[in-house]
């Protein structure tokens, strides 16, 4: 057996892939659900806290600059710790998963605020005061006018940054969620041959690989149009 | 709640575990920041010198198969896989070939951004002057680029320094793995509250100078 076909036996060894594939489909899934649930919730927390910022609330806008901050300095792996050892709730059912859901939430929360906030304010002030001198309300002015130039300033740098917080469920695996990795890593310790993690390194690039190939190209459309 | 969250003796008991941890946190740091700028550099160099597509596709693939992967998958799937190959292997030497990689591909992304920046003037003025083109790309390139896209970086930085959290997962004794020590053995959460706070304090100030960087950006545009 030469070199190269012993490497392929043990990382792409077919009767271990044809074996645990069903397992890293069901993390996939996990995987997926995680993402979405993270990706919907975290954005409409940041757009819901830029929204609140823009009122103009000393306090509470300190607030929340407080809270970003936090949820930017700390790394995720530590928050999704915290609160899976943290927190008293060992009884409950996927604490995982809710501990994962949450704290990658509150990461995406943070910094789509930020993208949210700094859209918000790069729209000139003559808008503002045009829209509320025909009449707008600064409710009517901050949905109508200001938020739909906002958003598109904010869609390239906002899809980087929801991938690569996206890209933290695979942490999940640390407090025993079964989802992609952490299938294939118990299928490796229970098969000895590591061609499920190969399985799930090719599972996560077609994951992620059209969302990186999607920021990229939203990139370069947007720098075009300004 | 307390004494669950912020036990006074048990944070005094874990207080030196932690500031071992916190040096290796930093060490770690001082050693993957630059291995990643290394790899960024090396990338937009040659990405921004080679105008040919059989430089400029291959290198973007490479760029975003590294940004598509998890740095956690990266992480256990050379730590895990190589002893397979017959590749004995620290914790240490896998995470600095992991971040080598992934930091790598960000940072070769943001500085390939700063180049472009530079208008190509300044190159035809430097090497017009008698300048070579490693000078120019050195003296005239570079510092101009890294200033364009100043903010991208320490960001970027930030990150990098949140990650050698990762660390932990192949036992590399850092902050968090620390933490995670002192935690199992006093049954008590607080070793981890201790050592939130720690990241806290450290990367703080940098988040807060990022934020008034990008308003001075977003007011610059205006």
């Amino acid at each position: 057996m030469t070199n190269w076909d012993r490497f392929l036996e043990t990382f792409f060894n077919a009767k271990m892939m044809a074996r645990y594939l069903p397992d890293i489909l069901q993390g996939a899934l996990v995987t997926i659900q995680i993402a979405g649930l993270v990706i919907v919730c975290g954005l409409l927390l940041g757009l819901a806290l830029a929204l609140l910022r823009s009122i103009g609330l000393r306090p509470l806008n300190l607030l929340i600059v407080f809270v970003v901050d936090l949820f930017r300095a700390l790394p995720p792996l530590v928050i999704i710790v915290f609160i899976y050892f943290g927190l008293p709730a060992s009884g409950v059912k996927n604490w995982g998963f809710i501990a994962t859901w949450l704290s990658l939430t509150f990461v995406l929360m943070a910094f789509s605020e930020e993208i949210f906030w700094a859209g918000i304010t790069s729209i000139p002030k003559g808008q503002w005061e045009a829209a509320r001198s025909t009449g707008l309300s600064f409710g009517q002015t901050l949905i109508n006018v200001v938020l739909p130039q906002a958003l598109r300033l904010t869609i390239p740098p906002l899809t980087n940054r929801t991938i690569a917080i996206t890209k933290g469920t695979a942490l999940a695996s640390v407090v025993a969620v079964g989802e992609i990795l952490g299938m294939a890593s118990s299928a490796v310790s229970n098969s000895y041959n590591p061609s499920p993690l190969t399985m799930a390194a090719i599972g996560y690039l077609i994951l992620f690989l059209p969302l990186v190939v999607l920021g990229r190209w939203l990139e370069t459309r947007m720098a075009w149009k300004r | 709640m307390l004494d669950t969250f912020a036990n006074a003796e048990i944070a005094r008991q874990a207080w030196p575990i932690l500031l071992a941890g916190l040096g290796n946190t930093l060490l770690l740091s001082v050693v993957v920041v630059p291995l990643g700028l290394l790899g960024g550099l090396i990338l937009s160099v040659t990405a921004t010198s080679f105008d040919h597509p059989l430089v400029r596709y291959p290198l973007m693939a490479w760029v975003d198969f590294f940004r598509a992967f998890p740095p956690l998958v990266l992480l256990i799937l050379l730590f895990a896989g190589l002893p397979f190959a017959g590749i004995q292997i620290t914790g240490f030497a896998c995470v600095c070939i992991a971040f080598f990689l992934n930091t790598g591909a960000y940072y070769g992304e943001i500085l390939r951004a700063g180049i472009e920046s530079v208008p190509s003037g300044q190159t035809e003025a430097a090497r017009s002057t008698g300048l070579g083109r490693l000078q120019t790309m050195l003296f005239v390139v570079l510092p101009q680029a890294v200033r364009n896209v100043l903010p991208d970086l320490l960001s970027n930085t930030l990150e990098v320094v949140k990650l050698t959290s990762l660390g932990s997962v192949v036992a590399m004794p850092e902050l968090l793995f620390q933490a995670r020590q002192a935690q199992s053995l006093t049954y008590n959460p607080t070793p981890i509250v201790l050592a939130a706070a720690v990241y806290f304090v450290l990367l703080w100030p940098l988040v807060r100078l990022l934020s008034r960087l990008e308003n001075r950006a977003l007011a610059a545009r205006k």
